[in-house]
């Protein structure tokens, strides 16, 4: 386990589907990248599941900026979950 | 020159007055010869919407349009640069995003707005949920693949 948790935060049809806003989890030392995350989360319940099952419509954000999957989230203070974004 | 350029973005509940933010840009600043607004307002897609729900990402949606801001001063030689976008729920014909640009020719200020917009559509964190008028269940609203191709296309 990494010493810190990570606050993760979830909007719009994520945040519904898992049913809670934002966690603090304590990620896995194998849970390296975004990938690793979103298929780790994926095996945390039915709502995870649901939430995630396409992965890669997911769009991520960590510490307030995008990133893609391949990104390494170690040090991350926050990981934001969240669909396509749909402002403007 | 543009480095100087500070753009005024906020994330707010409230509406804003469009002629309030054109004189932000433009009072006392006698080198601005164009300025266009942008204006996204609320629709009701022919009577089926009675409003618009508009989530955010409160920690990142004012960094994430700032970014983009200081992109299109990066890009263009502006005198000023305004964006605000609204959360909350939003009836039809009520305003949603406000983009002003000013610049000494219009070509800038025309190019700069087209750019803020096509790449707040598609990065800035916020989701639009619909209200139907028939009291049922509303839906998000999904992401457009052109609106992913209309921000590519300023890629350089």
């Amino acid at each position: 386990m990494n010493e810190h948790p990570t606050r993760l935060v979830y909007f719009a049809w994520v945040r519904e589907r898992i049913g809670r806003q934002e966690e603090d989890v304590a990620l896995p030392a194998e849970v390296e990248t975004v990938a690793d995350l979103l298929t780790w989360l994926k095996g945390r319940g039915e709502e995870y599941e649901n939430a995630l099952q396409y992965p890669e419509v997911i769009r991520v954000a960590i510490n307030h900026e995008h990133v893609d999957h391949r990104e390494k989230i170690a040090g991350a203070r926050e990981i934001a979950l969240f669909p396509p974004m749909t402002g403007g | 020159m543009t480095a100087s350029v500070e753009p005024y973005v906020s994330i707010q509940r409230e509406d804003f007055d469009v002629a309030a933010e054109i004189a932000r840009l433009t009072t006392g600043q006698t080198n601005v010869g164009a300025v266009v607004n942008f204006i996204g307002l609320c629709r009701d897609e022919a009577g089926a919407l009675s409003a618009l729900e508009l989530e955010h990402y409160p920690g990142m949606a004012k960094a994430e349009i700032a970014r983009i801001a200081n992109e299109a001063l990066e890009r263009w030689n502006l005198c000023g640069l305004t964006a605000i976008h609204r959360f909350g729920k939003m009836a039809p014909g009520d305003n949603i995003v406000l983009v002003v640009t000013a610049s000494t020719h219009r070509q800038a200020a025309f190019e700069a707005a087209s750019f803020l917009m096509d790449y707040l559509k598609s990065r800035a964190p916020f989701w639009k949920k619909e209200h139907r008028a028939d009291g049922s269940a509303g839906d998000w609203v999904d992401a457009k693949e052109e609106d992913d191709e209309a921000a590519a296309r300023w890629a350089r």
